[in-house]
């Protein structure tokens, strides 16, 4: 908690949810994403379905999921389809407006890596792999990723690419035909970021109430690109605050 | 014809040493019983193929039973990693384990070209990825038609595919409700298929319903009724996915002897699941029983 009277994870939802303003079809992740999700549905963006890849639709989940699989996923969801459907009918065909990424590294054009530190083949650690995230990358509309900021996450150089983000050459990134192009934006625990048209670059938009970019320089491995318009995040508002903590996650599991 | 078997024969009978076999169901109706008893009875050399190997896989591979791992996403979901599989990974501990690995859509459409007899499934995935780079399985193809270029994955025809359901008859005919996972395609590609159940229901119980049966008796090999059978997994309506296992797990997993001294306890010194339930005692039980949230009823109308 800081003396601002609220978490770094309550303000990463907050800032995240804000990002989902008028978005349709979700796809949602555990953890902080589901929270992001939730409490977009009840401020920002009224008629966000919730989708999981495992197969839910129009989910409204009556407890916090511990997986993606979780039943109360299912109970009084609009639809339940095989995975093979999910993907293809609606991730493919471009029904999906927004989905939610992490990962272990991510490089300065958004590409992530969720398979391994180290060499493949003799990996230092084995990470869970792409699962559906390398589809994800590509095909939602709008990809968000939420992840603390770290020298040894935000890298130079990704051990291995997972899902691909920007390529850095805008035209060569529209000529993919892709409905998505990798992560849109990127909240972490310091600040949010957007991707710059022209390069395809990470930018700084806001630094979090207290944060320095000098904090910002430290916990990334290059330098990063600023906004011209770089502004301080908004942050949580007492409404956001009351339905992340009362009704969302009452427990304080994702956001104390 | 009844298929019915109990578990030890059924797997005594149809999981053979060497076999690739799918125990599938994405986080629900995961059967663990199967798991354990191809664990009970020493199956060497198996490729296991599963989107999320899960608990139940790293279970498996701590034991012993596989040499290689098809899959799409490896973890314990919302909890972390699997250390019995990573030890293997990382540090050939106590041996190597090979890997095959896809993102979900690969694997789902592995599964479908299996079950469809196609010799390839295309999907647009994998562009700009390093996947394929590690899976030489994975191809960019063109269309014939436009020259669009797509991604191939090969057909995916386990030995065995062990598929948990709700209900299902003695002749096979299983009904699934909540999430489908890949169960079809999954039965459907394989050579045999055993069904897992927490009910044996009469043919008529299915006739009265027959759009929520999702895998045919015609492809079933052999029939169980294992009630339970998917703890810590989970059977919609029936019982509860148990998080607060897959979050013990994490520390169990972790040291192998620890693990051994799991395996013992629960898998090994135990003659049969029905064993496993009752050890895991009522309590366990009754908190994980769900509500009841009925659905409403359609009419199907009678055309005699």
């Amino acid at each position: 908690m800081s003396e601002n009277g609220y978490s770094k994870n309550e303000i990463m939802i907050a800032a995240s949810a804000r990002m989902l303003a008028g978005e349709r079809n979700c796809f949602v992740g555990v953890g902080l994403p589901n929270i992001v999700c939730n409490l977009a549905q009840r401020t920002s963006a009224p008629d966000l379905q919730l989708v999981y890849e495992s197969g839910v639709f129009g989910a409204r989940p009556a407890r916090l999921p511990l997986s993606i699989g979780d039943p109360t996923l299912v109970s009084g969801s609009t639809a339940v389809t095989s995975m093979f459907e999910l993907f293809a009918f609606y991730l493919q065909a471009g029904l999906i407006d927004a989905a939610f990424l992490g990962g272990a590294q991510i490089d300065r054009f958004g590409n992530l890596n969720t398979t391994v530190i180290g060499d493949y083949a003799s990996p230092k650690v084995r990470l869970p792999g792409s699962g559906g995230a390398c589809e994800i990358a590509i095909h939602a509309r709008k990809v968000l990723v939420i992840m603390r900021q770290a020298q040894r996450s935000f890298v130079e150089k990704l051990h291995f690419r997972t899902s691909p983000g920007h390529s850095g050459d805008p035209e060569h990134d529209r000529s993919r035909g892709w409905f998505g192009s990798g992560p849109t934006s990127v909240v972490t625990d310091l600040g949010t970021y957007g991707f710059d048209d022209a390069s395809g670059e990470m930018t700084l938009l806001t630094l979090h109430p207290g944060v320095t970019l000098e904090q910002v320089r430290e916990n990334m491995g290059w330098g990063p690109k600023l906004s011209a318009e770089l502004g301080e995040t908004r942050p949580p508002t007492d409404d956001e605050l009351r339905l992340i903590r009362e009704e969302l996650d009452p427990q304080g599991v994702y956001t104390s | 014809m009844s298929k019915l078997a109990t578990m030890r024969d059924a797997v005594a009978e149809l999981v053979r040493d060497g076999d690739t076999v799918a125990i599938e169901g994405f986080t629900h109706l995961i059967c663990f019983a199967a798991g354990h008893e191809i664990i009970r009875q020493r199956r060497r050399d198996l490729t296991l193929a599963r989107m999320t190997p899960d608990v139940i896989y790293d279970q498996m591979i701590g034991a012993g039973v596989a040499k290689k791992l098809i899959f799409s996403w490896l973890g314990n979901p919302g909890v972390g990693h699997l250390h019995s599989v990573r030890r293997r990974v990382e540090r050939q501990d106590p041996a190597p384990l090979e890997l095959e690995e896809y993102s979900h859509f690969g694997m789902v459409c592995r599964y479908a070209a299996g079950a469809a007899n196609l010799p390839f499934f295309p999907i647009r995935s994998y562009f700009e990825s390093d996947i394929p780079s590690a899976n030489p399985n994975i191809v960019p193809i063109r269309s014939p038609y436009d020259g669009t270029e797509v991604y191939a994955v090969p057909p995916l025809r386990p030995d065995v595919t062990i598929v948990h359901a709700q209900r299902a008859t003695e002749d096979g005919d299983a009904q699934i409700w909540g999430l489908l996972g890949c169960q079809k395609e999954a039965a459907f590609a394989a050579e045999r298929v055993i069904v897992v159940c927490e009910e044996v229901v009469p043919e008529e119980v299915v006739r009265r319903d027959p759009n929520r049966t999702v895998i045919p008796g015609i492809v079933v090999d052999a029939v169980v009724q294992e009630p339970f059978g998917c703890h810590p997994s989970y059977a919609q309506g029936y019982y509860d996915r148990d998080n607060a296992f897959y979050l013990e797990w994490e520390d169990i997993s972790k040291d192998p002897e620890v693990l051994d001294s799991w395996l013992d306890e629960w898998v090994y010194d135990l003659e049969s699941h029905a064993e496993y339930v009752e050890k895991m005692g009522a309590d366990r039980w009754e908190g994980l029983k769900p509500g009841e949230r009925l659905s409403g009823q359609v009419n199907y109308g009678d055309y005699s």
